[in-house]
């Protein structure tokens, strides 16, 4: 076994463990912490059923950003969109036999490639020409769309420019899946590629990438305008009950 | 602490909305009087600066943060999309770029990075975290000052980051390390120790409402009254108390008052808790809220009242709409047949749905009306039973009792409707250059229908908008008068029985 094998298994398995415990780790920070009062953005559903609708709008069509800003919204959906259907093709490099799904997307998979370098460069455009987006925008800001951008160029650039023995990348993934290495292929494209990715799952859950699990978990998305029907109540705020008092 | 800004130049209002380009620092004079120890004590805060105000404001952040929910997900979530950027009112009016939700959002994550986030501890520059400095509490202080908490950037947010969440948060800091502000904290004081926000006392309340009655007595020669501490009264009405004295909110009690007497409910308002408004929501303190609103409860009972109405009053609204019940309930005490609280709108709308009401609309044809919805209460509350009944109640009220009503356009009412600019504790003369300023977007939309279609008269339900707007539409060369109460309509309108 090569050393860049090694060097690969234990990238790949220190930045799966970075990320799911550091997603855990916060999902478990939103979900202990208490909302103390009713503050759903109005007008609001009533139901929780209505609250799940209006939470499946928001992450399938960008409801309220749709609302806000066309162009981000544009961009911002035809990115994530391109995304969606990337990452379930990429299933074929991960299931044996390959994932039903992941085989129906196989060819409209390549151009969703494109689709969403299309919206991170839409993206990254809007960031850099709107003067009101250059304030506020950290370095970290752009290189977030620059990494995104290079992850789905190197992975191009497989595709249509210096392809890589597919099989043998697939033999490494389920290898590294079933603890049984198998050697990855020295090229160039796959290997920028495959850093790239690690990179980003090593700083998904300390970046705001949180956006995923935080929109789960906003009060002003999640809640049922109900607070005349049931009693909201934190534990923090339940015990003041006892000791409440008007005046001075 | 610096003077208002003596002179500034009065924006001009034009037809197309514009976005305008950042002019950094362009309100970073503007700030409000700060609290001195009197108007900080009572209400449980500091009197002065701490020594240890670093490691106080640093403590109160990460308490507030294991408190609220919204804190952590708000301050994580934000990609920095931009989306928000052109929604504050106050940005449109000043163009200072922090007067962005998002820009005003990063006062704070930037400190919150930088002592709660693994990437700010050991990435500043690059995720832009930085230090807790004199600088930056001055920052919080004036832009946190800066911000009517009116929610409408929330509307817009994917993630529905709302920035009057940030905005308290920022305020609860400062309060608690000392640096409060005048005008909220003396008016919290005042509730607690007199009971409103004016610290009117019961006489004055008492002869006020009975020079009320003469009023009524000799305009319409109807017998209407405006009783006070009516014990086993029907309904407590719990209205601000701007509705005693300030024109026109008092026109809005008058026509309370009217359509009690129509609907020959007895009712009663309350000398202990004589205000509807409750500013412990615009500093963000949840234990001043509850004991503001302790009064209201504390006064029910008192009263033997089978149900609470609320005047019109927006933060009042949302305090009583969303939060009493987790505040000061449950109301099992108080008749289950009717919603706890019930919007005087709500109350007045059932009537007419009942045929209790009948409505002279000619009373009003001498004007063309038009409805300002009130930021809380078309974005932090509701009436009736379906969502958006904030918006239809209101308006069914208005075509009740006037022939000539008209929208201002769809990008200014309803959830995106534009606060009147004095909201969320800054109604106050030392932010009046803000107050101008920040009103430019409802200027414009209500200049369109004034131009277009002949509009007189602006309704509105909220205490804070009236004076707001009586204070800054001359300086748009528009009067005063054009706001009025929706129950000024209402009353003028109302059918008072055998008299007519």
């Amino acid at each position: 076994m090569s050393v860049l094998t090694a060097i690969f298994a234990l990238l790949f398995y220190t930045a799966t463990v970075i990320l799911v415990a550091g997603l855990v780790a916060k999902i478990h920070q939103y979900a202990r912490t208490p909302a103390p009062l009713k503050i759903p953005t109005t007008p609001a559903p009533t139901t929780r059923g209505g609250v799940v609708a209006r939470l499946f709008r928001e992450v399938v069509f960008f409801e309220s950003l749709f609302k806000g800003s066309k162009w981000s919204w544009l961009f911002g959906w035809l990115f994530h969109f391109g995304l969606l259907i990337v990452l379930i093709r990429h299933l074929r490099y991960f299931t044996e036999p390959i994932w039903f799904v992941a085989a129906l997307v196989q060819d409209i998979g390549v151009y969703m490639g494109f689709v969403m370098l299309l919206g991170l460069l839409g993206l990254l455009g809007r960031r850099s020409l709107v003067d009101r987006l250059r304030y506020i925008s950290a370095p970290s800001d752009y290189l977030m769309l620059v990494l995104l951008i290079a992850i789905g160029g190197s992975g191009l650039l497989m595709k249509y420019v210096s392809r890589t023995d597919i099989v043998a990348v697939k033999a490494f993934f389920l290898g590294l899946m079933r603890f049984d290495w198998q050697p990855l292929p020295a090229d160039a494209f796959l290997l920028i590629h495959l850093v790239l990715v690690a990179a980003l799952m090593i700083i998904f859950p300390f970046s705001k990438l949180l956006h995923v699990p935080g929109l789960f978990f906003s009060p002003t998305r999640n809640q049922a305008d109900d607070p005349r029907e049931r009693r909201h109540l934190a534990p923090w705020a339940a015990k003041l009950d006892a000791t409440r008092t008007a005046g001075n | 602490m610096a003077k208002a800004k003596e002179e500034f130049a009065i924006p001009k209002l034009v037809d197309i909305p514009i976005i305008p380009a950042i002019a950094p620092d362009a309100m970073a004079h503007s700030k409000p009087f700060v609290a001195k120890p009197e108007h900080q004590e009572p209400l449980g805060f500091p009197g002065e600066l701490v020594d240890n105000w670093k490691e106080k404001a640093l403590d109160k952040m990460g308490e507030m943060l294991g408190k609220y929910r919204s804190l952590p997900v708000f301050l994580d979530a934000c990609v920095k999309c931009g989306a928000c950027t052109d929604k504050c009112h106050y940005y449109l009016g000043t163009a200072d770029p922090k007067n962005m939700p998002v820009a005003r959002q990063d006062l704070l994550r930037k400190v919150y990075r930088r002592y709660f986030t693994v990437a700010g501890k050991y990435f500043p520059k690059l995720v832009g975290a930085v230090e807790l400095s004199e600088e930056v509490i001055e920052d919080w202080y004036k832009y946190y000052h800066q911000c009517s908490e009116c929610r409408r950037c929330s509307v817009y947010c994917p993630y529905g980051i709302d920035t009057a969440e940030i905005t308290m948060a920022g305020r609860e800091i400062l309060d608690h390390i000392g640096i409060g502000q005048k005008y909220s904290n003396e008016i919290i004081a005042k509730v607690h120790k007199i009971g409103n926000n004016l610290g009117l006392p019961e006489p004055a309340l008492a002869n006020t409402l009975e020079g009320l009655e003469e009023e009524v007595q000799e305009d319409i020669e109807v017998d209407v009254k405006y009783p006070l501490d009516q014990e086993g009264a029907e309904v407590l009405l719990v209205t601000p108390s701007a509705d005693f004295f300030a024109e026109p909110h008092v026109d809005g009690l008058i026509g309370y008052g009217k359509v009690f007497h129509r609907a020959g409910i007895s009712w009663t308002l309350s000398s202990f808790a004589s205000e509807a408004a409750n500013f412990g929501i615009f500093i963000g303190n949840y234990e001043n809220m509850q004991k503001v609103a302790m009064r209201i409860r504390q006064a029910a009972l008192d009263l033997g009242v089978k149900r609470i109405v609320v005047g019109e009053c927006g933060h009042a609204w949302r305090v009583a709409y969303s939060f009493w019940n987790t505040l000061i309930g449950p109301f099992d005490f108080l008749d289950p047949n009717y919603p706890v609280p019930q919007h005087i709108c709500e109350f007045t709308y059932d009537l007419i749905q009942k045929g209790a009401l009948k409505f002279d609309k000619d009373a009003n044809d001498d004007k063309v009306v038009t409805f300002h919805d009130s930021c809380n209460v078309s974005r932090a509350s509701r009436m009736g039973d379906m969502p958006g009944g904030q918006f239809m109640i209101p308006r069914e009220l208005l075509r009740a009792s006037c022939n000539h009503y008209v929208d201002m356009a769809p990008d200014t009412i309803h959830e995106n409707t534009f606060c009147c600019g004095g909201g969320g504790g800054l109604l106050t003369d030392d932010l009046l250059e803000l107050r101008v300023k920040g009103a430019v977007p409802r200027m414009e939309a209500l200049k369109k229908v004034i131009d277009e279609d002949g509009v007189t008269h602006m309704a509105a339900i909220c205490a804070i908008c009236k004076s707001q707007f009586t204070k800054v539409l001359p300086y748009y060369g528009m009067s005063m008068d054009m706001i009025v109460s929706v129950h000024q309509l209402v009353g003028d309108a109302l059918v008072m029985g055998a008299e007519h």
